[in-house]
C-alpha cells in the first residue's frame, strides 16, 4: 500500500519535471527558431501576427543583406579577423604556456603570477585606453609615414583579440602541460632532440585535445565580439559581422526592412550554431575543464 | 655551457611574444585607467591637467551616477538570484533523475551561450516590440486586444526587467552545465543511503547536493557579479543604448559614453576605477559571508 502510494507520487514528480524541462526548452528554442522563420518572411508579413508562419520562402532577404547591407563583405572581415587572431593566439600562447608550465628559470614564478593576474583584467574597462593608445600611435604615424596604420586595421584588431585571450588560454594550456610526466623531455633529450624539436614534435601532438578546446572557445568569442571591433574599426565600410548586424538593427528602426535584418542575424549565428551542433560535447566538457570564462 | 645558453635562449623566444603583447594591450591600458582617473583630459588633445581626486568627488555628486549605480545593483541582484535558482534547479533535475532526452535538454539549454549578444539583443527586441512583438501578441490571447500595448523597452519602469529577462535567458545554460559538472562528482551511494532512510528529494537536495557543491557555488557567485556587470554593458549597448532617459544606463555603458562619446576621458576612467573597486569589494564580502567548513565525500 505504502509503496504503491510512493510509486504514484514518484510518477507525478517525474511528470512535473518533464513539464518544467520542456517549458524551458520551448522558451529557448522558440525565439531562435522564430528568427530563422522571420528571415524568410516578406516585409509586409511583419505587420500581421508575429506568430504566423512565413507565407513562402523569401530568399531575397539574404541577397539584400549580403549585397545591399554589405553583410557579405563584413562576413569576409570577420573570417579574416577570426582566422588571424586564432593563428596568432596559438603561435604565441602555446610556447609561452609550455615554458611557463615546465621550465624553472629566473622570474618564472613572477611571470606565472602575472599571467594569472591577467585573468582578472576585464576587456570592457580597457577598450577606451587601447583606442586612445592606437589613436596616438596613428598621429605619430601620420607624420612619419603620411598615413595612419593602427586603427581600421583588421590585423591590429586580430592582435588585440589574441592579446585579450592570452591569460585564459595560457592558464588552460599550462594546466594541461603540468600534468605530463617529466620523462617525455628526458627521453627526447637522450634521443638528441633540441628544446624546440621536443616542444613541437613531442609535446604539441599530445596537447591536441586542449588545443581543440582553446580553438573552439576563442572562435566563439572572437566571432561574436563587437565592443572592441566597434571601437577600433571606425570606417563605415570596415566592420565585422556583429557590428554590421547592430547597424542593421539601427537602420531597421527608420526604414522598415525587417526581413533583411533577420537574414543578417541568421548569417551571424549560423556558423556558431553549426559548429555547436558538430562539437557540442567537446564544448560543454571543455567548459568545465577550464572552469571559468568571462 | 652551450646547452645552458641554448636553454635560456629557448625560454626567451617562447615567452617574449606573449609577454610583449600582454604588456602592451593589457598591463599598460590597465595602469592607464588608474592613472588617467586623476587627470582632467578630453582624450584627443595634448592638454592634460592633474586634478587629484576631483573626478571622484564630481562622480559622487552626480545624480546620473546614482541612477547608474541603482540600475547596475538591481541587475546584479535580480539576474544573479533568478539565474542561480533556475540553473541549480534544472541542473539537479537533469543530473539526479533518469530522464528520456537528458542529453537533448542539456544541448538545448546551452545554445544561448554560443550566440553573440548582438544576436540575442536583436531577437529580444523583436520579442519586446510593442506592436508586432511576440510577447504582446502572446499576451493578447489573454487580455482584450484593444488595451494599450505594453512598452517593454519603452517604459522606464519596465525596461530594466525586460533587460533582466534577456540576461537570465542567456545565462541559465552556462551555470547549469557548470553545476551539473560538480554534481556529477557526488557519489551515488550518498543518495542511496539517504533514500533508504526515507529522506525526501527536497531533503536530499538541501542536505547532500547543496553542501557538496558549495565550493563551486561560491566560485560562481563571484562570476555572477563580474559577468553581470559585463553582460549588462553588452546588452545595453546593443539593445537599449541606456534609454529611455537613462533607465537602463549601467556602470560600464556610462563609463564608455563618458570616456569615448563625451570625451571626458579622465572622468570616464574614474568611473571605471570605482566600478572595479566596487565589484572587487562585493566579491570579497560575498566570499567571506559564504565561507563554510569544507566537506569531503
Amino acid at each position: 500500500m505504502n509503496t504503491d502510494h510512493q510509486h504514484s507520487s514518484n510518477r507525478f514528480y517525474k511528470f512535473i519535471i518533464y513539464i518544467l524541462l520542456i517549458a524551458l526548452a520551448i522558451i529557448i528554442i522558440v525565439p531562435v527558431g522564430w528568427a530563422f522563420l522571420a528571415s524568410i518572411k516578406q516585409d509586409a508579413e511583419f505587420y500581421g501576427s508575429p506568430w504566423a508562419l512565413p507565407e513562402g520562402i523569401h530568399l531575397q532577404n539574404f541577397t539584400d543583406a549580403w549585397q545591399k547591407a554589405k553583410m557579405g563583405s563584413y562576413m569576409l572581415n570577420s573570417v579574416i579577423t577570426t582566422a588571424i587572431a586564432l593563428s596568432l593566439l596559438l603561435v604565441i600562447a602555446l610556447p609561452a604556456a609550455y615554458v611557463l608550465a615546465r621550465y624553472k628559470f629566473k622570474g618564472s614564478t613572477f611571470w606565472n603570477m602575472l599571467f594569472m593576474a591577467g585573468l582578472f583584467i576585464n576587456i570592457n574597462y580597457i577598450v577606451v585606453p587601447i583606442f586612445l593608445m592606437l589613436n596616438n600611435g596613428d598621429k605619430s604615424m601620420r607624420s612619419i609615414l603620411g598615413q595612419p596604420i593602427f586603427l581600421n586595421n583588421l590585423f591590429i584588431l586580430a592582435l588585440v583579440y589574441a592579446a585579450m585571450a592570452l591569460p585564459f588560454t595560457i592558464y588552460l594550456l599550462s594546466g594541461y602541460f603540468k600534468t605530463l610526466p617529466k620523462e617525455y623531455e628526458e627521453a627526447a633529450s637522450v634521443d638528441g632532440a633540441g628544446y624546440f624539436r621536443t616542444m613541437v614534435q613531442v609535446i604539441m601532438p599530445m596537447a591536441k585535445p586542449s588545443i581543440v578546446t582553446v580553438i573552439l572557445f576563442n572562435f566563439l568569442s572572437f566571432w561574436n565580439e563587437y565592443i572592441i571591433s566597434m571601437t577600433l574599426l571606425t570606417k563605415p565600410g570596415l566592420r565585422t559581422l556583429p557590428v554590421g548586424l547592430m547597424n542593421l538593427m539601427a537602420a531597421q528602426k527608420s526604414a522598415v526592412q525587417y526581413g533583411q535584418m533577420y537574414a543578417g542575424l541568421v548569417l551571424v549565428m549560423l556558423p556558431t550554431l553549426l559548429l555547436y551542433i558538430l562539437v557540442q560535447k567537446k564544448l560543454t566538457q571543455g567548459m568545465t575543464m577550464g572552469g571559468l570564462k568571462g | 655551457m652551450d646547452n645552458r645558453k641554448g636553454r635560456g635562449r629557448f625560454i626567451f623566444f617562447c615567452l617574449a611574444p606573449a609577454v610583449i603583447l600582454f604588456i602592451i594591450f593589457l598591463i599598460i591600458p590597465t595602469i592607464d585607467v588608474f592613472r588617467m582617473s586623476l587627470y582632467k583630459w578630453g582624450g584627443y588633445t595634448d592638454h592634460k591637467t592633474f586634478v587629484g581626486l576631483q573626478n571622484f568627488t564630481k562622480l559622487f555628486q552626480s545624480e546620473k551616477f546614482y541612477q547608474t549605480f541603482q540600475n547596475s545593483v538591481l541587475l546584479i541582484v535580480v539576474v544573479s538570484i533568478v539565474t542561480f535558482a533556475f540553473a541549480l534547479l534544472f541542473a539537479s533535475m537533469l543530473s539526479r533523475e533518469k530522464l528520456i532526452g537528458q542529453n537533448f535538454f542539456r544541448i538545448i539549454f546551452y545554445i544561448p551561450n554560443i550566440l553573440s549578444i548582438v544576436v540575442i539583443s536583436a531577437i529580444f527586441s523583436a520579442i519586446y516590440d510593442p506592436n508586432n512583438g511576440l510577447l504582446n501578441a502572446f499576451l493578447n490571447l489573454f487580455r482584450s486586444a484593444s488595451s494599450d500595448p505594453i512598452l517593454w523597452l519603452g517604459d522606464q519602469k519596465i525596461v530594466i526587467y525586460s533587460l533582466c529577462g534577456a540576461m537570465v535567458w542567456q545565462a541559465i545554460g552556462y551555470y547549469m552545465v557548470m553545476y551539473m559538472a560538480s554534481m556529477a562528482n557526488i557519489p551515488e551511494s550518498l543518495y542511496e543511503s539517504a533514500e533508504l532512510e526515507g529522506a525526501s528529494r527536497r531533503h536530499q537536495f538541501f542536505a547532500i547536493t547543496i553542501p557538496l557543491i558549495w565550493t563551486n557555488i561560491r566560485t560562481t557567485l563571484t562570476f555572477f557579479i563580474i559577468s553581470t556587470i559585463n553582460m549588462s554593458f553588452l546588452f545595453v549597448m546593443a539593445m537599449t543604448g541606456g534609454g529611455p532617459d537613462g533607465a537602463t544606463e549601467v556602470f560600464l555603458s556610462y563609463m564608455y559614453k563618458e570616456a569615448y562619446t563625451n570625451s571626458s576621458y579622465g572622468y570616464g576612467m574614474a568611473i571605471g576605477v570605482v566600478v572595479f573597486l566596487f565589484s572587487f569589494a562585493l566579491a570579497a564580502v560575498l566570499n567571506a559571508v559564504t565561507r563554510r567548513e569544507h566537506l569531503e565525500y
